[in-house]
């Protein structure tokens, strides 16, 4: 007996290994209080990784420049929180609308060419906005920096880098993290996610199903750019510092590497890939500081080779 | 007299100074069912991406019940009401049939940009059941696309057009590369499409056209040769000439 409805929504309940998944991190937080910076450096590393994983895992568009987005969305609550907005909720709402609005406009840039188009494309508006940055020193600090600082969270729980704000840093970037991803995922079950994924794989025949992939993609692309200003922001207001290096293409790469490591297109694997590569640069680094992307690099040649689809099929469908 | 469910007026399509396709008109009545045949080379592949948008003709006019849509996209005629399939499948290698078909019928319904609500609502899930049915596809239905045998996804090719609730089909080469005896599936399935919905068959299996069709268009070296009953057709001395003489060698 076929069960069409049972195939259709056999994606949208959520499994018990998901609620184990995301009850992990908070006991991992709670036992590693002292390392609750890197583990929030890890979560807010996931959601970067997450926003590239909806325009590049669920809709198949390449994209080498997002940290231009998480760059402005830093830029963003680091300038509204040195005006004196310094409501941690209000900067992430700040940084939406910027990165949004910058992804709103590039996106037509990424309709037109082939694979390697769109990383030039996307690798130029990232070179750009980081040029920008540096040159409007009057409002970024250009490369001294910009010196502002976050009120606590609720105007109670401190994000600082004293006592318990490391704690509650990691478990503020969490908290964002998984509403972000609820939301991804209901996306990805959506009509909407199913034609992306459709655009991902035929665009010619969505086409030819009626589907306005250009418009598919548009959307797609600022509401990435929206999720990764929200990364940015929450970097900024977390570790209390942004620099100009935010922009830099090594970020897009390393990103990209993430979301590849953890496998693209469930959208787990961006939050899994960016705890695996911060993770082993933590520990490699502190053995061999100079040459830890070895490791990275070991990792991902045997990911690739090794098919990391056979490894988390069993999640995926 | 009510306009006709597809018409060509004077197409012409040229690649530099070659004319593809050279001054075709046509029409397909409402509920037809009707054949395009031509040796290879004979434009037939390039008329068929000049109706559906995927060309822009370089003079010419397409009409769809009577409207001029030869400035539309491609995927605004779908909305409009004409559909096509592929010589050589474009499905979705790691979606389901169930999920392919979804995704046409969300986007008939409008709902394509609905980003919330989950993607089975029951009236969906309905028509879905009814297609793979219709298609034989229920033994697959939840399989990846790529892994179906080669009939199955030639069937999936015509289920998902149909999924768009056309008022005019291109069907181009249903059977191409399918093996002998899995062709009566494929026949199956043209022989039950809607009665209303008109159809332009492309093909070129001889016996698959003279079964289906009741009219032929002969289109040689991008212009209509001749246009007729398949009695007429099989009897013309010109298209036996060009055509059938050719296929006989062959």
């Amino acid at each position: 007996m076929i069960d069409v409805a049972r195939h259709l929504r056999r994606r949208e309940r959520w499994r018990l290994i998901e609620f184990a998944f995301w009850l992990a991190i908070v006991a991992v937080i709670a036992a590693f209080p002292a390392r609750a910076a890197l583990i929030n450096e890890m979560l807010v590393a996931g959601l970067f990784a997450l926003s590239l994983d909806l325009i590049l895992g669920l809709t198949g568009v390449v994209s080498l420049g997002h940290a231009a987005f998480f760059g402005l969305g830093a830029y963003t609550a680091a300038i509204t929180a040195a005006a004196g907005w310094n409501d941690p909720l209000l900067g992430l709402v700040a940084a939406i609308v910027p990165a949004a609005l910058v992804g709103l406009l590039t996106a037509p840039l990424l309709l037109r060419g082939a694979d390697l188009t769109r990383l030039m494309v996307t690798m130029g508006v990232a070179l750009m906005l980081g040029e920008l940055a540096n040159k409007n020193a009057w409002l970024t600090g250009g490369a001294d920096g910009l010196n502002f600082a976050v009120a606590p969270l609720f105007g109670r729980f401190s994000l600082g880098s004293m006592g318990v704000g490391p704690r509650n840093a990691a478990l503020f970037s969490l908290a964002v993290l998984f509403v972000l991803f609820a939301i991804a995922r209901r996306l990805r079950n959506s009509p909407f996610g199913v034609s992306l994924e459709g655009l991902r794989e035929n665009r010619l025949r969505a086409g030819a199903l009626g589907v306005d992939t250009s418009r598919r993609i548009v959307a797609v692309y600022a509401l990435s750019a929206a999720y990764a200003g929200v990364a940015g922001a929450l970097s900024a207001e977390t570790t209390q510092i942004v620099s100009l290096d935010l922009f830099d293409f090594h970020r897009s790469a390393d990103v990209m590497l993430m979301l590849i490591i953890g496998g693209a297109g469930w959208l787990y694997g961006g939050v899994i890939g960016a705890a695996m590569f911060i993770g082993v640069r933590d520990v490699v680094s502190s053995a061999t500081p100079e040459y830890w992307e070895f490791w990275i690099g070991l990792m991902l040649v045997v990911l690739v080779l090794a098919g990391r689809e056979r490894l988390t099929a069993r999640f995926r469908r | 007299m009510s306009a006709p469910a597809l018409e060509a007026r004077g197409l012409i399509r040229r690649f530099g100074g070659l004319a593809a396709t050279d001054n075709v008109s046509f029409s397909l009545a409402a509920g037809a069912r009707q054949a395009l045949i031509g040796p290879n080379g004979a434009g037939k592949t390039t008329l068929i991406n000049l109706l559906t948008g995927v060309l822009k003709p370089s003079e010419g006019a397409v009409l769809l019940e009577g409207q001029d849509i030869t400035n539309l996209s491609s995927a605004a005629r779908v909305r409009r009401g004409l559909a096509r399939t592929f010589q050589i499948n474009q499905l979705f290698p790691d979606l389901s049939p169930v999920e392919s078909l979804g995704l046409a019928i969300s986007e008939r319904l409008g709902r394509g940009a609905d980003f919330w609500r989950p993607a089975g609502k029951p009236e969906i899930v309905a028509e879905i059941e009814d297609l793979l049915q219709r298609f034989g596809l229920t033994d697959v239905y939840d399989q990846p696309t790529r892994a179906l045998p080669y009939g199955k996804q030639r069937l999936l090719e015509i289920a998902l057009a149909l999924a768009c609730r056309p008022r005019v089909l291109l069907l181009d080469e249903p059977a191409a590369g399918v093996p002998e005896e899995e062709r009566h599936d494929i026949l199956a399935a043209l022989a039950q499409l809607p009665a209303d919905v008109a159809i332009l068959l492309i093909e070129h299996d001889m016996d698959l056209v003279f079964t289906f069709a009741t009219r032929l268009s002969v289109l040689v070296a991008g212009r209509l040769l001749c246009e007729g009953t398949p009695e007429e057709i099989a009897n013309d001395e010109r298209v036996k000439a060009v055509y059938l003489g050719e296929d006989a060698h062959g």
